[in-house]
């Protein structure tokens, strides 16, 4: 079903991640359960789900931060080894939902520490200061700025990375993950606190990446953002993935509807109670029909969101 | 409703924009800081004292002596900043930042020793009847000059409208405040204007000028002999460079060396070459090796604190280890092993066995964050000394020699130059320490250029990152307990090769050489001090951080037991006004200094 989606851009549908079964648990308490999920070559997927839901927990378990209890990721065919640089190595990069960025180096720098995986010279070569260093040092230079270039801040190289204004600071975070040249780029929450126009700039920044063969795995709570961008949609609730499909089997599920909004009732929703809820406001003689539904409703209400109040401890 | 409450308080101030701190015209008062500069050149030529019981015999007419000196150095830098603020020709060079900030500066630290001489004198000596006329002339000269600057007209900071509502007590807070940045705008000065393209022999000229300043002000200060002429170099040299700074000719010689490095680090260490020359006999060349050693392990530290982040407070215990490693293997008698081995594999058995010895401490603590670390690192270094005290052959195997430690360590003999004799060199004799001088400045090169290299590549850079953000550099790839195990393992050979010579410097290694906190450095606690007081992540901070927190002890004796209390009082004081260091890694000034328009560019590598 949802190769059908991902034709149009991959048809040869290589699986760059493949999670099977992921399960996290802390103590008694399951934040993530038994979540499958898969990302094919030069796709974008989008991870959404109410507060505390578990999608941060289900990308710690991808990138190594975590280790699953239960289950395995592989990227590419291989299996993710459980220590996050060694991720990072294999071919995954990440940005963080709270900017973490090197904040007294300057904006090259950072992109510059971004190539270390891809770099191999150590402490002796740093040292000796042979050919081979000079060469490859200018070459991760020439990367970096490249990188700069390419989400808009060659201009700001030399600045200290704290004193870029927050929209750039997540473009640089970006500029630093691409820098390993991962196959996947794992994003969290990368429009948290912007505004419309940023928004749209960093959609389009999206897809320039997805353009470059690299496969994007994106939380978000911007729905607007995430069904313009995405391929497929996952949704995660209390640790469970609910649904997954395209943009328009996502949001026209009721399930998903549910999750986010709280359930409707389950004998008679929609255009009915409407009509006898004005019906009853209009006929103020006849208050003792009316409050007798409603008195009904609340406790069903009440639970739905009892519910969902444990899943929000559920993340971290 | 506020602007009523402020008026009245405020007016006295700000009533004109421009206004000194205190109420003397501009023009008269900028004559008088010049006149009182000059009488003080002047009064130097003068006797100040009627005995020469005073140390430093200030009694010859016509020529200086002792503290004069350092007064007719101030004031002559007075005379030439009030000169070059009348715009006189040729001299404008020395103000590109201005000149009222610096002639505050230069006024106070003329005023500051000259005062401190005067007042020297009449408690040393018991009473104000021993001073001479010229001390009286060079007292009210300076003090002319003083208030002089201070009532060079300034821009008035505008003070933040008070909440009547407050109490008195926070008007009054709000008042001191107000009056401390008043203080600080009367003090502060321009940015430079920057170096304009001077030709490159030029630019090389001022460099060796800088250097040897550098050196001279050094040996001077190694050189002083007795306590009152040393409080007055520091005083001296401590405001007379802050008025170079308030000049701008700090700013612009920074600009000139940082486009020349690698000249500016070779004459540095052919200046500090040079040292031993000056000197007539080995006396100060002890300290100077002395001072070398603290300071190369220091630098040594700086990559481990400064780089990598990582506070170790048993550091000394790698010096420790490097220099009985060293002694086993020179044949001293005391040594359980019969060895002696030529000098360079001395030394690498002294940087060997503290690089194992780094790697065997590093390997399990590495993995802790912060304080964790630092308290494993203070354990291990009180264990190696605890260890080194015990192997004396009741309590343990007889390997140290216990508290007696390894004694009578030969002399070293490098391809027959014996480095425990007198050599003539061009007519100087170059002594024992001098020989010591020389060997340690190399291990001092070897580590700036190890600092140097390693800070500014790929690995230095994730050190930086790891000190950043642990967590964000994982996941950029960077495998933290690797790279933090090199930065561990790096600083401590680097302090085992100093080790190897500090052995046979010293004679003897005892254990109680290696001590946490001691009065003597190196000890743990003065190490990450200099590196603090000097200046995290830079080279020069901590080579003058280790000279002054060796020279300050050696210097001044009376101190005794309040020594360390004075350094902890010092370090407090540094912490609250300059935490960045006295050689501020620029990365640093703008981490602590965020309301500072500093420059947001960082060009360049920092430090």
């Amino acid at each position: 079903m949802t190769t059908d989606t991902t034709t149009t851009v991959a048809p040869a549908a290589e699986r760059v991640l493949d999670a099977r079964g992921v399960t996290m648990r802390f103590g008694g308490l399951t934040a993530v359960r038994n979540v499958d999920l898969h990302v094919n070559a030069g796709e974008i997927v989008g991870l959404i789900g109410p507060n505390g839901a578990g999608k941060t927990t289900f990308f710690n378990c991808l990138t190594g931060l975590y280790i699953p209890t239960e289950g395995e990721v592989r990227y590419k065919d291989t299996v993710l080894p459980p220590k996050s640089f060694k991720v990072t190595a294999a071919g995954i990069a990440r940005t963080f939902q709270n900017i973490r960025l090197f904040a007294n180096m300057t904006v090259l720098e950072n992109v510059l520490v971004g190539r270390h995986t891809r770099t191999k010279e150590g402490f002796w070569s740093a040292i000796l200061r042979g050919p081979g260093f000079h060469k490859a040092e200018a070459a991760s230079r020439a990367r970096a700025m490249e990188l700069l270039e390419f989400v808009g801040l060659e201009k700001k190289a030399d600045h200290l990375s704290r004193n870029l204004p927050y929209g750039e600071q997540r473009k640089l975070e970006i500029a630093r993950a691409l820098a390993s040249e991962p196959g996947l780029l794992l994003l969290d929450e990368p429009t948290a606190g912007m505004n419309p126009q940023e928004t749209r700039a960093t959609e389009e920044l999206v897809f320039a990446i997805r353009d470059k063969g690299i496969a994007v795995l994106v939380i978000e709570h911007d729905m607007r953002f995430i069904f313009n961008l995405c391929d497929r949609v996952a949704v995660l609730v209390q640790g469970e993935k609910l649904v997954e499909g395209d943009s328009a089997t996502v949001q026209g599920d009721e399930r998903v509807v549910a999750a986010y909004l709280g359930e409707p009732f389950e004998d008679a929703p929609g255009n009915e109670e409407i009509a006898e809820v004005e019906a009853a406001e209009a006929n103020a003689d006849t208050p003792a029909d009316t409050e007798a539904p409603t008195d009904a409703d609340t406790p069903a209400d009440a639970e739905t969101t009892t519910d969902a109040a444990p899943g929000k401890e559920n993340d971290r | 409703m506020t602007t009523q409450t402020t008026a009245p308080e405020t007016a006295g101030t700000t009533g004109t924009a421009l206004a000194g701190l205190i109420a003397i015209p501009a023009n008269t008062a900028r004559a008088l800081a010049t006149g009182g500069a000059a009488l003080t050149i002047i009064s130097t030529f003068l006797a100040w004292t009627w005995t020469s019981a005073f140390p430093g015999d200030l009694t010859v007419y016509g020529y200086p002596g002792g503290l004069q000196v350092l007064v007719l150095i101030g004031a002559i830098l007075t005379t030439l900043f009030c000169l070059a603020s009348y715009g006189v020709k040729g001299l404008g060079w020395l103000i590109p930042a201005g000149a009222d900030g610096a002639i505050k500066f230069a006024a106070l630290a003329t005023f500051a020793t000259t005062w401190y001489t005067v007042l020297a004198i009449s408690v040393d000596l018991g009473g104000a009847v021993n001073l001479e006329p010229g001390g009286y002339i060079a007292a009210l000269g300076s003090l002319t000059a003083l208030l002089g600057a201070l009532a060079l007209p300034f821009e008035h900071p505008t003070p933040d409208p008070i909440d009547p509502d407050d109490t008195s007590w926070e008007h009054n807070k709000h008042k001191a405040a107000h009056q401390w940045q008043t203080v600080k705008a009367a003090f502060s000065s321009g940015t430079a204007r920057p170096v304009g393209a001077l030709p490159s022999y030029a630019e090389i000229l001022i460099i060796v000028a800088v250097l040897a300043i550098g050196l001279t002000v050094f040996t001077y200060g190694i050189g002083t002999e007795y306590d009152e002429l040393f409080i007055g170099f520091l005083i001296t040299v401590g405001l007379g460079f802050a008025a170079l700074g308030k000049s701008g000719l700090v700013a612009q010689a920074s600009q000139i060396t940082a486009r020349h490095q690698n000249i500016t680090t070779c004459g540095a260490f052919v200046a500090a070459a040079l040292f031993p020359f000056t000197q007539t006999d080995d006396q100060y060349a002890t300290l100077g090796v002395y001072i070398l050693i603290f300071a190369t392990v220091a630098l040594g530290l700086n990559i481990v604190v400064g780089l990598a982040g990582l506070l170790d407070l048993g550091y000394v215990a790698f010096l420790g280890v490097g220099a009985y490693a060293a002694a086993m293997v020179s044949g001293s008698p005391s040594s359980p092993f019969d060895l002696h081995l030529p000098f360079w594999a001395a030394a690498l058995v002294g940087a060997g066995a503290s690089l194992v010895f780094g790697v065997l401490i590093g390997a399990p603590t590495l993995r802790l964050r912060g304080d964790y670390l630092a308290i494993v690192t203070l354990g291990f270094g009180e264990i190696f000394r605890i260890t080194a005290n015990n192997l004396d052959g009741t309590s343990g195997p007889d390997i140290t020699n216990g508290s007696n430690g390894i004694s009578s360590i030969p002399n070293l003999d490098v391809l027959g130059f014996d480095f425990g004799a007198v050599h003539d060199i061009g007519g100087f004799s170059i002594g024992r320490f001098a020989n010591y001088f020389f060997l340690m400045l190399l291990v001092t090169a070897v580590v700036v250029l190890v600092f140097r290299r390693s800070g500014d590549s790929r690995i230095g850079r994730a050190w930086v990152a790891i000190r950043e953000d642990e967590t964000a550099a994982l996941a950029m790839g960077i495998n933290g307990f690797r790279v933090k195990l090199i930065a561990f393992a790096v600083g401590a050979s680097l302090a085992g090769l100093a080790g190897t010579i500090q052995a046979h410097v010293t004679y003897t290694v005892t254990p109680e050489q290696y001590l946490f906190a001691g009065p003597i450095p190196p000890n743990s606690a003065f190490l990450l001090a200099a590196v603090v007081l000097g200046g995290m992540g830079t080279i020069s901070g901590p080579l003058i951080g280790a000279s002054l927190l060796f020279l300050i002890p050696n210097k001044l004796q009376f101190l005794g037991d309040y020594q360390l209390f004075a350094f902890g009082l010092a370090l407090i004081l540094l912490m609250r006004f300059r935490p960045e260091g006295m050689i501020p890694n620029r990365r640093r000034q703008l981490e602590f200094h965020e309301e500072a328009e500093a420059p947001t560019v960082l060009t360049k590598a920092g430090a």
